[in-house]
């Protein structure tokens, strides 16, 4: 089966004036492509920290990150950005949408940074819009976006680069339950359609409906576990 | 395409907070205004300058009679002071100084003339025929003085526009004889002059050479009739002066040889003078030159206070950037973890900084063209609403014409858009520098 990532014994030190924190003291799993993963732990786990290095934000320590071929830990600063633009999607907790600009205008966003927009694109923008259900507030700014909307907008955007797999920081975290479950269901089409997705959470609702759930604690993995859904879905 | 977006992107940004935009633009919209203006004001008070000194002619010298300060003592108890010019002087300048090539002897009074009932205060020139040439007189009817006027010692004289306008409202004056009061005289009218602006001031006074007001007749005629000396009773005393000419006006060969022949003339004249110091020398090439200096500095100057206007300009927009950017800090991390790369951070915040300055370049350039207009009609409200301020002011100040210097748009633009580069950068810089993790972290 073809890996969507490869993380292989990475860790990740913070050297303080004072003493070095070991945020990540070795992580090692790999990420099927289809696979829908929950990373859940207590606070200081370093949960936050490994979607750091997932999301090619940062560099790790030691140990190595494979996206397809590439080794992310041996990549420049250009060229993780390129690397984000071109494999990764972002979900973030507060949404994290630009202000400035209208609803399919933050779809656009990674296609641009890629030196990209020609007309099919910008016609799979609509597409992604249609999709997560907001055809009809294209042109909207973000302002006028309700929470659930506006989480909504952030997923198609972060699609629209058709990614290796789609990062998720807690992405529930600010909305309330009704919008949560929607967003979870958005979350699991998603991933029947083969995309695969990666999340932080402390919530068990929402770890439920992944297929598979990796715990952390003091920066090493504790569990790493298929949930039930993985046996139903297959 | 995408530099498109970018710039519609950069716009956009800016219109997020459209009234801080627009302090911002005004900072570097005055700079770039005030370079174009100040340029055009320095250029056209100097081309006023150069034009009123040109009109003395490069090639001239003027030797003017001038009131002694202290006269001596043995004139101080006669009722007439005697100064200045002599013919002897002319003669002698004349015959020993071979680079002169024509000089013209002028003999300048204040007279009333009268024609039917109207009287005017004019000035009354002596001259001779070369006097039109060199100072650039043109006969719009009729003829200047002329030799044989000269000569014979002719009742002749030739009006300049304005006397014709106040002696003879509804006449044609040609062939018609005006009255000089004090020696109840009477003089023919030959000629017309056109009307001509004024000349650069001379001979101390500040008012410029003024030839609107002007007779002219032989200066034969003059010393016949008239004489050297002036009588003036002024309460109960009489008071008077005694002067053989006003001016001699000399042309020289080349203009190369103009600054040595003022020293030959100086050097002649203080011999035949002495101590008192009654004559001095006006040599319109070093007025002109240092017109030209004036003028170097006067623009340095000018150019000093715009560039502090930019200057300001561009710090307002540094500091706006500045803030700015701390503000989006949360967007630059976003925009980061969706792929851009430093450059592209840089890139954006400078678009948006050189939108503002360009802006203001571009808004600062209308403004500076419409200088001319502008300052023609400041002066026309102020002339009905002040018009003693006005009057109050030196020439030069009153009529100043701004002309716009060409090079000064480009260069007022350029500056305004290396402004807004400059002050955008570090800004930028700073923008994508930042470590996008804690950028996104930032509320
Ligand atoms: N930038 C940093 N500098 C220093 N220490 C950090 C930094 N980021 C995280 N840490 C430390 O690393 C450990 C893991 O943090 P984090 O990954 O944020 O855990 P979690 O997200 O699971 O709460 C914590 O002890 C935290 O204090
Ligand atoms: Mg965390």
């Amino acid at each position: 089966m073809k890996l969507a990532a490869k993380l292989e014994n990475l860790t990740k030190h913070y050297v303080l004036k004072s003493e070095t924190v070991r945020a990540l003291r070795g992580v090692s799993f790999d990420v099927p492509e289809g696979d829908y993963v929950a990373i859940m732990g207590p606070s200081g786990s370093g949960k936050s920290t490994l979607l750091n290095l997932l999301g090619c934000l940062d560099r790790p320590t030691s140990g190595a990150m494979y996206l397809g071929d590439a080794n992310v830990a041996k990549m420049n600063d250009n060229q993780l950005s390129y690397t984000r633009a071109t494999r990764i999607g972002f979900v973030f907790q507060s949404y994290n949408l630009i202000q400035q600009l209208t609803v399919v205008e933050n779809i656009e966003v990674p296609l641009y940074y890629q030196g990209r927009l020609s007309k099919s694109d910008r016609a799979r923008c609509l597409e992604l819009a249609e999709m997560v259900g907001l055809k009809d507030r294209l042109g909207h700014r973000p302002a006028q976006l309700s929470g659930g909307q506006q989480q909504r907008v952030a997923i198609a955007r972060s699609l629209v680069n058709d990614p290796y797999f789609v990062l998720a920081d807690e992405p529930t975290g600010n909305l309330d339950s009704v919008t949560t479950d929607e967003i979870l269901r958005l979350f699991e089409n998603l991933n029947q359609l083969g995309k695969t997705i990666i999340l932080v959470t402390h919530e068990d609702e929402v770890s439920a409906h992944a297929k598979r759930v990796i715990r952390l604690r003091d920066g090493l993995v504790q569990t790493d576990e298929l949930t039930k859904n993985r046996i139903v879905l297959n | 395409m995408l530099w498109l977006r970018t710039w519609r992107l950069g716009i956009k940004s800016l219109l997020l907070h459209p009234m801080r935009t627009a302090l911002t633009v005004l900072g570097i919209f005055i700079g770039v205004a005030s370079v174009i203006w100040l340029l055009a004001i320095g250029e056209g008070i100097s081309r006023e300058a150069q034009r009123q000194i040109e009109g003395l002619g490069a090639d001239n010298i003027m030797i003017r009679s001038v009131k002694p300060l202290n006269p001596p003592e043995a004139s101080a108890s006669a009722f007439i002071l005697p100064y200045g010019l002599l013919r002897e002087d002319y003669a002698l300048l004349v015959e020993t100084i071979p680079t002169i090539k024509s000089a013209l002897p002028i003999r300048e009074m204040r007279r009333m003339v009268r024609y039917a009932d109207n009287t005017i205060e004019c000035r009354v020139v002596g001259c001779t025929p070369e006097y039109a040439e060199v100072t650039r007189l043109s006969i719009e009817r009729g003829h200047f003085i002329t030799d044989a006027e000269v000569k014979v010692m002719q009742n002749h004289c030739v009006l300049a526009s304005q006397v014709v306008e106040r002696l003879f409202p509804y006449e044609d004056p040609l062939g018609r004889r005006v009255y000089f009061q004090d020696q109840k005289d009477y003089y023919t009218v030959v000629g017309i002059c056109r009307d001509r602006a004024p000349t650069a001031a001379i001979g101390g006074s500040l008012d410029a050479q003024d030839f609107s007001n002007d007779v002219y007749i032989p200066i034969s005629t003059m010393r016949k009739r008239i004489g050297d000396t002036i009588v003036m009773s002024s309460g109960g005393s009489r008071e008077g002066e005694t002067v053989e000419l006003n001016q001699i006006t000399l042309r020289i060969d080349s203009i190369n040889n103009v600054q040595r022949t003022a020293e030959l003339v100086e050097e002649t004249l203080l011999k035949n003078h002495g101590k008192i110091k009654d004559t001095a020398v006006i040599v319109p090439l070093e007025l002109l030159e240092q017109a030209k200096r004036t003028k170097m500095m006067f623009m340095v100057f000018m150019g000093l206070i715009a560039a502090i206007s930019l200057l300001v300009g561009g710090i307002g927009i540094m500091n706006i950037m500045l803030a700015t950017v701390t503000e989006r800090t949360r967007e630059i991390g976003v925009r980061r973890a969706l792929g851009a790369r430093r450059a592209d951070i840089v890139r954006q915040f400078l678009v948006e900084t050189i939108a503002m300055s360009v802006l203001g370049g571009l808004v600062g350039v209308g403004v500076g063209l419409l200088c001319p207009p502008v300052i023609d009609g400041a002066r026309l409200i102020v002339k009905r609403v002040a018009p003693d301020m006005i009057a109050g002011l030196p020439d030069v100040v009153r009529d100043v014409t701004p002309i716009i210097v060409p090079a000064s748009i480009p260069l007022a633009f350029c500056i305004s858009v290396v402004i807004g580069v400059m002050f955008g950068l570090y800004p930028a810089y700073r923008a994508a520098q930042m470590d996008p993790i804690e950028a996104l972290r930032h509320e």
